[in-house]
């Protein structure tokens, strides 16, 4: 490694350390699937929208995993038909 | 306790309700770490989970009982929210992978030639991805055994033995851990990867719903009924994949 390389990585500028801390949640998080990401956040949201009513929680209950579960269901269908 | 050492029922029944609760969170968090740990290493795993444990005792020693005020919801959708994305990712792979859609020696040849051409750059993602995990699921956990304490603690003026009682419990948990990691060892490795995957999205669904405020029935146990049920999904997905389309050749079916 050059002396040039070197001081390069021990003092890294912020806004790269922050590129990287933005690409490493992306990887993380959405990657080559964005459609579960979405789905996921999908899923928690109509669970959300449904508690608002007290008297409806239970359907929650049911909704939640049932779309998790469609959300699945899609994206290994979407893989499978490449 | 008293001064003379007596511990009376209702510190009986203190330390019982204590030690069971905390029994099952720390269940809970050594699953994940058990998951982390079988997929991606122990080093990973105990990285993770340690550095969850030393913020959470940073965070006692720093504000103490203040910590009951923290808002447990929104920590839920968010480390929940994360666990389900990162778990329905996995489950997605171990589904095609059992299905024969990917070809598992075919990936794993592709993904360690993309390390080696990287310098190892995915696999230093892979290993934070992983300890992220790990530390979410511990921390979550253990702030929620934290907060059982201080609360059953401090509302029945026996702080002290429901801490022996938290003790108690992690240390049996732990121990039962240690034995059932052991066992996992000759399970075929998709099989892992699947089951890993159907348990971080049903904690994933589980906390998250809590978060927003689903009253799940039973409580902790609708982990187990959330298992299945994903457990059943993805075992339906396989078998629709597989008569759907021809079985990748040379692919290890897991």
């Amino acid at each position: 490694m050059s002396e040039a390389a070197g001081s390069e990585r021990a003092a890294p500028p912020i806004g790269r350390w922050l590129v990287g801390f933005g690409r490493f949640w992306w990887d993380f998080l959405v990657g080559d699937t964005p459609e579960l990401t979405v789905g996921g956040i999908l899923a928690v949201g109509v669970a959300a929208a449904i508690t608002v009513d007290r008297g409806l929680v239970w359907m929650a209950v049911a909704a939640l995993p049932l779309v998790v579960g469609l959300v699945l269901g899609g994206s290994v269908r979407r893989a499978a038909r490449r | 306790m008293n001064p003379h050492g007596i511990v009376h029922t209702d510190n009986v029944v203190l330390m019982v309700a204590v030690f069971l609760a905390c029994a099952v969170e720390m269940v809970e968090a050594l699953t994940i770490v058990i998951a982390v740990a079988v997929t991606a290493g122990w080093r990973r795993a105990l990285t993770g989970a340690l550095g969850a444990l030393v913020l959470l005792a940073g965070l006692v020693a720093a504000i103490g009982p203040e910590l009951t005020h923290i808002p447990l919801s929104p920590l839920r959708i968010v480390v929940g929210g994360v666990l389900l994305v990162f778990g329905l990712q996995w489950l997605r792979k171990a589904v095609l992978r059992a299905a024969g859609v990917l070809a598992k020696h075919d990936e794993d040849a592709i993904f360690a030639s993309n390390v080696e051409r990287l310098g190892g750059a995915a696999g230093r993602a892979n290993a934070r991805a992983a300890v992220i995990v790990a530390f979410k699921g511990t921390f979550l956990e253990g702030l929620e055994v934290v907060i059982i304490v201080l609360t059953l603690g401090t509302t029945g003026h026996a702080l002290e033995l429901a801490t022996v009682a938290a003790g108690a419990a992690v240390l049996v948990v732990g121990a039962v851990g240690a034995v059932v990691a052991r066992q996992l060892s000759g399970v075929p490795e998709n099989a892992m990867k699947m089951t890993v995957g159907i348990m971080l999205v049903s904690f994933g669904t589980f906390w998250s719903g809590e978060g927003v405020h689903v009253r799940w029935p039973g409580s902790d146990v609708a982990i187990v009924v959330l298992a299945a049920f994903y457990g059943l999904v993805a075992a339906g997905l396989v078998q629709l994949l597989r008569r759907e389309r021809p079985v990748v050749t040379g692919a290890e079916r897991v």
